[in-house]
Order: structure tokens, then sequence, then C-alpha cells
């Protein structure tokens, strides 16, 4: 069943709906409830594979269901439907507003009606896909405030790399910092690169979420198996690599590879001169699982990142 | 005057990125001024070419104070302004939400770390700030709380507000709020507008500064005592919102004194025309911000009231 979360009137004879599917057995089923939320970032399109499949394939198998799945594939509609990011008109970082308030503006009521619909919910995930500068294998990310709790939910999700990072105040107004806070588990998963669908990836998330469902009781079909993600929570073990200098970036590998210490990456050219300006190599034998994929770069720009000592890629 | 660029990064195909500072008198580094960090901000960087301007003067007259040292950074981001995006070109990061700045991390965390590292040791710090809602602001200096605000301070730039403002997540990495946690006394200017150039605002913004200036014993100046501040906290301030959305006609400016159920502003349906929704304060004070667009969404703040009180 299609139901509206939240919707605002606007100036010009138009309605802003955000929407979600809610898939439940007649009777209402068990109590248990994940919710699959994706497009916080209008330019983040990865989740769009994985809501469609993910409600084509449960709506094809009813009979399995026993609690509920709530599918959000558009928290940003206006965001999605212009390419842009943020909230357009605002210029604002949707993902930097929660958990709203039902008294504030459009975009403050339209996060805390959100909040209201998700929480609650069993398991929360919340698919990103990096952006368009950068392609990601597939991870998800954790506040180490959260990690006790969301840890292993995440090693369940069929993910390559679970990335426990340290708190930040700025992150307070995620959506998943105030679900988190507010006693619901809320899984971040980055994937792939914005503005583009991996259906591997997607594929693979997928198994994930039916796996979690199998976990959670929401589910009682077929179940995937899932693989062992890598592990990091040391901060010290992720490098990054950020340009030296502005240029166009060639990629010499691509995410996911194994380095040794001196392999090259890639190198950052000026195209009207036709020099290299620089050579970026490994410092060390890692997993590169972070690459720029974007070519324009400026001095800063972030070229890749490596999880030291993980020389064989999952 | 001492013209000096205070950080660069070479670019591929445009200019050089540079941040350009100002500087008068030599000696301790007594205030760092700071305009437009984001490409709209047209005011903010206006407010700092006419202080740069009297600087000038001042300096010419042996009007500074031996031993003390003001730096004025007119813009922050050339490259936004000079192609009229309001945050940073090609990743649309504000600069402002980079502070205290990384070295090593992305191109815009090394400008706010590359600005930082240049004025963090300033006595004073004053920014010429905006405000993300399109409208128009009686001009108030803000202060942020962080336990190193020195709000009597505050009040000798003789506006007729000082607003003391709980930092929220966000605030944290803003340049005012990490000049406090370096030790340097901040203050964020507001003027009226931000887009628009409002050069009678920007000429009180700039006098005020000067009084300051003079306050705290960086300068000779004979300028305009100002107004007695009254200092208000954002908590206390009333914000008003509009039920419905569409053309919004506003009936009462910033700077206003209003009633209880005055009218402050209509509604109007954006096909038919009809007054939908009329705005009436809620309380007697005085407009501290008033809206100032075509249209409207629901339940945006359109103004916002200091509320009257009986010790003022
Ligand atoms: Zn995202």
């Amino acid at each position: 069943m299609i139901e509206t979360v939240v919707q605002v009137e606007l100036p010009v004879d138009e309605t802003l709906r955000i929407r979600r599917m809610r898939l439940q057995p007649e009777d209402g089923g068990n109590g248990r409830r994940i919710s699959v939320v994706t497009g916080i970032h209008g330019d983040e399109l990865e989740g769009q594979y994985v809501c469609y499949k993910l409600s084509d394939y449960i709506q094809k198998n009813m009979g399995c269901l026993r609690g509920t799945v709530d599918i959000y594939p558009a928290l940003n509609p206006f965001g999605i439907d212009s390419i842009t990011r943020g909230i357009p008109a605002f210029d604002l970082d949707m993902n930097r507003i929660f958990p709203g308030s039902a008294e504030g503006d459009m975009n403050e009521y339209l996060a805390a009606q959100i909040v209201r619909g998700v929480a609650g919910s069993d398991l929360v995930l919340d698919i990103h896909a990096s952006n368009i500068f950068l392609t990601e294998v597939p991870q998800i990310r954790i506040n180490e405030l959260h990690a006790d709790r969301l840890l292993p939910w995440a090693k369940e999700a069929n993910v390559d790399f679970i990335w426990i990072h340290g708190a930040s105040t700025v992150l307070e107004s995620t959506f998943a910092h105030s679900l988190n806070t507010a006693d619901t588990p809320t899984l971040v998963v980055e994937m792939g690169v914005g503005m583009r669908i991996t259906q591997s990836y997607g594929d693979q998330l997928f198994a994930g979420i039916v796996h979690l469902m199998k976990r959670l009781g929401v589910w009682d079909g077929e179940d995937f198996d899932v693989r062992t993600p890598v592990v990091s929570a040391d901060n010290d073990d992720v490098c990054f690599l950020n340009a030296s200098a502005s240029g166009i970036f060639l990629k010499s590998v691509n995410h996911g590879a194994s380095l040794r210490a001196g392999d090259l990456i890639g190198r950052i050219v000026n195209p009207l001169t036709g020099e290299v300006i620089d050579e970026i190599k490994s410092p060390a034998d890692g997993w590169l699982f972070t690459i720029r994929e974007y070519p324009v770069v400026s001095e800063g720009s972030l070229l890749g990142r490596i999880l030291y000592g993980k020389k064989d890629s999952v | 005057m001492e013209k000096k660029i205070l950080f660069e990064i070479k670019a591929l195909y445009r200019d050089d990125f540079r941040v350009t500072g100002y500087s008068f008198g030599q000696g301790e580094r007594a205030a760092c001024v700071v305009g437009s960090m984001r490409g709209n901000e047209n005011q903010q960087l206006y407010c700092c070419s006419q202080l740069v301007r009297k600087l000038k003067e001042l300096e010419a007259e042996g009007r500074i104070h031996s031993g003390k040292e003001i730096l004025v950074v007119p813009c922050v981001n050339p490259y936004s302004m000079n192609i009229k995006k309001r945050f940073w070109s090609i990743d649309n990061t504000d600069i402002n939400r980079m502070f205290p700045g990384y070295d090593e991390g992305e191109t815009t965390q090394r400008i706010a770390g590359g600005l930082f590292e240049a004025i963090k040791d300033y006595r004073y710090g004053l920014q010429f700030a905006s405000f993300y809602m399109p409208g128009r602001f009686v001009p108030h200096i803000r202060v942020m709380k962080t336990g190193f605000e020195d709000v009597e301070l505050a009040r000798e730039f003789g506006f007729p507000y000082v607003l003391l403002h709980t930092p929220r997540p966000f605030d944290t990495a803003t340049l005012n709020y990490n000049w406090q946690i370096w030790e340097t006394k901040a203050f964020s200017v507001y003027t009226t507008t931000t887009e628009e150039i409002d050069r009678s605002s920007a000429r009180q913004a700039v006098e005020s500064v000067l009084n300051f200036l003079r306050k705290a014993d960086v300068i000779d100046y004979d300028g305009f005592e100002g107004y007695v501040s009254k200092v208000v906290s954002t908590e206390d301030m009333v914000t008003v919102r509009n039920r419905s959305a569409g053309f919004f006609e506003g009936k009462a400016e910033a700077g206003e004194h209003v009633r209880k159920g005055q009218v402050l502003a209509c509604i109007a349906d954006c096909y038919e025309g009809e007054v939908i929704d009329e705005i009436r304060s809620p309380i007697d004070g005085t407009l501290l911000f008033a809206h100032a667009e075509p249209r409207v969404y629901q339940n945006t703040a359109v103004y916002k009231i200091i509320p009257e009180r009986e010790e003022w």
C-alpha cells in the first residue's frame, strides 16, 4: 500500500508528497518492521534499484512476509527530480536538518514527519551512493557512539566493509544520527557512485536486506548467504589521498583494488601543457575502497581511501 | 597599508585562487575583519571595501595606534563570487562550515585552514555575516555562547541589538565559533541585506566597526556613539510563520515596532489572487527580521520579533 508520509502545498499548483510503500501481511503481521530509506541526497541513485528490486521481490512472494517492510525511495523528491544533491531552492543539505521540527519551516517539518514515520522500526537502512566524485565499495558507516548496537546488524548486511568512524558534532543533524539517538537502529550504507546505478551492488545489498529481514523475523522465505565484511574501527588504518595539485585525474586502478606500496593509483595531468603534474602512488600495502571518479580535481580534492594492511580484496 | 596574499591555490584553467588581506598598522595582532565567504554576499564585500577605504585614510592621518595591527579580509571566496554561485564552485560546500579547517583535507577545508592560520591569533575577530533566509534584518551583532563570549564588548559597536546565540551542531564549524574556541573575541556583524547592497546600512556598519576599534583602543576616531544596545537571546525571539503558500505581500518592515494583532503580511493565491492568509503579530515588539521574496512556502519564518519588555 502506498502511503503519504508527509505533504505540503507549494505556492504554484503543486503538492509535495513524500511517500512510502508499506508491505505487510493482510492481518498486519507480527509487528516487526524494517524500513529501507534512500534519496536524501538527490544525486545518489544506487538506492533506487534496491528499492525497486526489494518491492518487486516481496510483492511476488507476499506469502512469506511476516512483518512490515516500509520502502521510502525518495526522501528528497525535488533533489532527485532536478539532479540536485541538496534541497533545491534552499541550497540545503537535507542530511543536516534532522530531527527537524513539527513547528519549523517546510524542510524542518518534512524532516520531523519523516522521522515520525520511520521511528520505532526494528531496523532502518539509509542507502547512500557516495557522491558524483567518488566510487565506493559497498560499505556501512557507523558512528562509534552507536557501534555496540549497530555492528552485529551491519555484519549481516552483505557489505564488503564496515567503517566505524569517530563522533563529530556536525554529524549530529543527520537522519541516521537522529534515529540512532532516538533508539531506532539505523545503518548508513554507502555504495557505488552518484548519478549512476551499479546493479551488481544493488543485487548484493538486496540479498543482505532479505537476510536481515529473515533475522528480524519479518521474512519467512528464501534466505541468502552473506559475505563477511572487513571491519575497521581504528581511524589510523584508513589513509586519505588528497590531490596535491589542481588538474585532471586519470585513475590507473579501480576501487576494490589490492595495492602494494608504490603501486600507481592515478595521475594528475594538465591538458593545456601536456604535463603530468603528479603521480599518486600507494603509500603502503592496502585495499583501495574508494576512488575518485570525477576527473576534475582542485588541490585538496579526495582521490581515494586506502585501508592499510588489507591486501586481499574480499 | 600592506596588501598580502593569505592563502593561495594553483588552479588548472582559472586564475589562481587567492585570499587577500589588507593590513594596517604594525605590532600586536589587534583586530581582524572578514567579509564575504559566500558568492552572494555582496553587502558583506561592500562593507569591507568601505572599511578598507576608511582605514587607509586613518592610517595616513596617523590614527592607528602604534603597536596595533588591523587585518581586513574582504573576500574569502572570490571564485564563487565571480561565477555567482553561493557555495564552493565544484562541490557546493560552504567554507563557513569548514573551520578550523585542515591543511591536508579537501579543498574548502584547506581554504578554511589556511585562512584560520592567518587570522586565529587576533585579539578581536569581526565577521560581516549573512543569514540563509531571504529578507532584511535590523542591524545587529551576534555573539555565540561558547563560554568565551563577551557581551559587554559586543555593546561597544553601538548597534541597536546584540543577539546571544546558542550554537547548534553545524555552528561548531563556523569561523565565529572557532575564533572563540581559539580565544579570539568574536563578533558577527549583521547589516540589513546580503545580495542587494544597502549603502546606508553599510555606512552604519563601518562606523560601528570603527567605533568598536576606538573603544578597543586600536584607533583614534571621532565617530558616532551609536545606540545603547539591547541584549537579546535568540531563544527569546518570537518567530511568526505563514500557514499557506502563495504570493507574499509584506506590510511591515524590519525595525518597525508592531502591536499585537497588527497585520504584518498577506498571502495571496498564486492563480486566483485572493488573500488566503493574513499574518498578524502575536505580541508587541520590534521586527528583527522580515521576509523579502515574492513567494513563500508554507510555514516559512517570515518575521522574527524581539518582544517588548518592561526593563528596556
Ligand atoms: Zn548521501
